[in-house]
């Protein structure tokens, strides 16, 4: 990737952030935690890898997403609102009453969102549904979707697992946010769902590691995954919770709550000075 | 007499035939032969798709399907996708609204000698509870057949129950018969009390109304499909035409049929309502017949309901 177009993809990467960190003190509560972690890459899904058109979110061919991890709405309606979806005015709206952008993301109401998720391990397996009429029909879209780490604990994820295997869903990509961190603890410590890479190699997928914050190495991932033929690919990506924020990195707590208005100051500051660092 | 037979072979047979006329994907998990979408496996096996012992994932592999403007079904036991699979049901399917048609088979008492943990007595509390779902118990195979293609022309998530023990097939004998979504069908015209029925116990309801006929007693029998939504208005009619009702079901007494008709009576046309049905307990092994006179499933059981329901008028 050349040094401008990463920079380009490392600012919006930033907006997205910002837009996390507002829409969530807007509505005084939900998970910046996680979404900040996984700004980069759904960065990268909206802005480089899917075939998407705001001024069309139906369009039949295009490449569909389902956010499985949907506590981490924010990221997902931040990276819509970048990538012109909506105005980033209604971000502010988030989670209010009369507001379109639900805490968990709803495939009736808001643009550009292709499934409704936020029940841990439902989303992989419609991603899987998605994937497979693809196949079926003989449409050529792909299929991305972004688990957590604490949700590989659901049962569901593995039974969805073995299906995309067993379907040979190759146009199907899961990206798995290992930021080792989940609402009572380090994921190590609740229920220790890894290793990952060696789990998912196990069901028949391939499986690619690397940094979540990377842009070469998420554009080498993605490619790798498009030349994968008969099998599904993981690309597990190793994140910081609350990437970009210093007061939420690596801080459990900052799971799923909002900054009252010192802390958000600390926020936009330390995003502040990662805008200016990239112009 | 009719002819017997299960809902659930009309079911297979439905999706094998109309899968000709209709562009749909079936799923199972691994039950294909006993829910009888094997009939379908083998005539399209391209469009069918095992998802093996693993009903949550299908449940939302159907959403994500559908999803993608595709036609899908997805069977299993009534068990496992109402009661197993119940909130990837509701937040996969339902909460979208995703064109999903579940065919759950098995249910009820009828199960027989499998017990307990395979008779589900609940699912209609369940699914009716599910903003936007329609739920259906076909009374018979040509009644099943018919809910089939009528959830192909709907748009939305339907609910079917179907079951394993043959049934006499009444339908073939009803003169006018039209399946519609959410509309009752008038089995004989009463003036003295109303049996609300459906699914296995439709023809239990029309041999009670023949019993209390015997005694002079006018029975009006109605055969509601469709709980949700429910064909309020021809209950409430009935209902105020005979001042007494029984409901009959293969479920529950809780959440089933009969608490639907409470609803709708309760607050419309509140007359006395004894209901038939699995009393708060779970089912058991055993032969079918036995089971059925044990847990009060019976014709006999619906003429004394009725008759206790007109004492209280």
């Amino acid at each position: 990737m050349d040094i401008l177009e990463k920079k380009t993809l490392e600012r919006l990467a930033n907006n997205v952030r910002i837009s996390i960190v507002e829409s969530v003190y807007s509505a005084g509560c939900g998970h910046p935690g996680g979404s900040l972690s996984i700004a980069d890459v759904i960065t990268y899904l909206y802005f480089k890898e899917m075939n998407v058109d705001p001024k069309n979110p139906k369009m039949e061919s295009r490449d569909r997403f389902v956010l499985s991890k949907g506590h981490t709405a924010p990221a997902l309606y931040a990276v819509l609102a970048e990538r012109g979806f909506f105005e980033k005015e209604e971000l502010k709206t988030l989670r209010k009453t009369e507001s379109r952008l639900q805490g968990h993301p709803d495939m009736k109401g808001i643009p550009g969102v292709d499934m409704s998720t936020g029940s841990l391990g439902l989303g992989i397996s419609a991603a899987c549904g998605m994937a497979l009429s693809a196949k079926v029909y003989g449409a050529d879209n792909r299929v991305y979707t972004i688990v957590g780490d604490g949700e590989s604990e659901e049962g569901q994820v593995w039974e969805a697992a073995m299906f995309a295997a067993h379907y040979k869903l190759d146009n199907l990509v899961l990206v798995l946010d290992w930021n080792g961190l989940q609402i009572d603890g380090p994921v190590a410590e609740v229920m220790n769902p890894t290793p990952h890479d060696e789990k998912f190699r196990a069901f028949g997928w391939h499986v690619i590691s690397i940094d979540a914050h990377n842009f070469d190495e998420i554009e080498a991932a993605f490619a790798e995954a498009r030349t994968v033929k008969g099998k599904p690919t993981a690309i597990i990506i190793k994140s910081v919770k609350g990437k970009g924020v210093s007061y939420m990195e690596n801080a459990c707590e900052w799971h799923g709550q909002a900054p009252k208005e010192d802390l958000y100051k600390v926020a936009m500051e330390d995003l502040g000075k990662i805008a200016e660092s990239l112009k | 007499m009719a002819d017997k037979k299960a809902t659930r072979e009309s079911y297979g047979a439905a999706l094998a035939e109309l899968g000709e006329k209709y562009d749909f994907l079936v799923l199972d998990a691994d039950l294909a032969a006993a829910t009888k979408t094997g009939m379908f496996k083998k005539k399209f096996p391209e469009r069918f798709f095992d998802c093996g012992i693993a009903e949550g994932n299908m449940m939302s592999v159907a959403a994500g399907i559908a999803a993608t403007g595709k036609n899908v079904f997805a069977s299993t036991f009534a068990m496992f996708a109402a009661g197993r699979a119940f909130e990837q049901v509701r937040n996969s399917i339902g909460y979208p609204h995703l064109n999903v048609k579940i065919g759950a088979t098995h249910a009820g008492i009828t199960v027989g000698e499998d017990g307990a943990t395979h008779q589900c007595n609940e699912d209609i509390a369940l699914m009716r509870t599910i903003p936007g779902m329609v739920v259906i118990s076909p009374a018979d195979a040509d009644e099943a057949y018919a809910a089939v293609e009528a959830s192909l022309n709907h748009y939305g998530p339907v609910y079917m129950r179907f079951g394993r023990f043959a049934v006499p097939n009444l339908t073939s004998e009803l003169k006018n018969y039209k399946f519609e979504i959410g509309k009752g069908v008038l089995y004989r015209e009463g003036k003295d009390v109303s049996i609300v029925a459906n699914g296995y116990m439709v023809h239990l309801a029309v041999e009670a109304a023949e019993m209390l006929a015997a005694e002079g007693i006018d029975a009006e029998v109605i055969n509601i499909h469709t709980v949700k939504p429910l064909d309020t208005e021809l209950i409430v009619a009935s209902a105020r035409k005979t001042g007494a009702v029984v409901t009959a079901e293969e479920h529950s007494v809780i959440g089933g049929l009969g608490s639907a008709v409470c609803d709708a009576l309760s607050e419309n046309c509140p007359v006395p309502v004894i209901k038939v049905g699995v009393n708060d307990e779970f089912g058991r092994s055993g032969k079918v017949p036995e089971l059925l006179e044990i847990y009060g499933l019976t014709a006999k059981n619906i003429y004394e309901k009725a008759k206790l329901a007109i004492s209280k008028k």
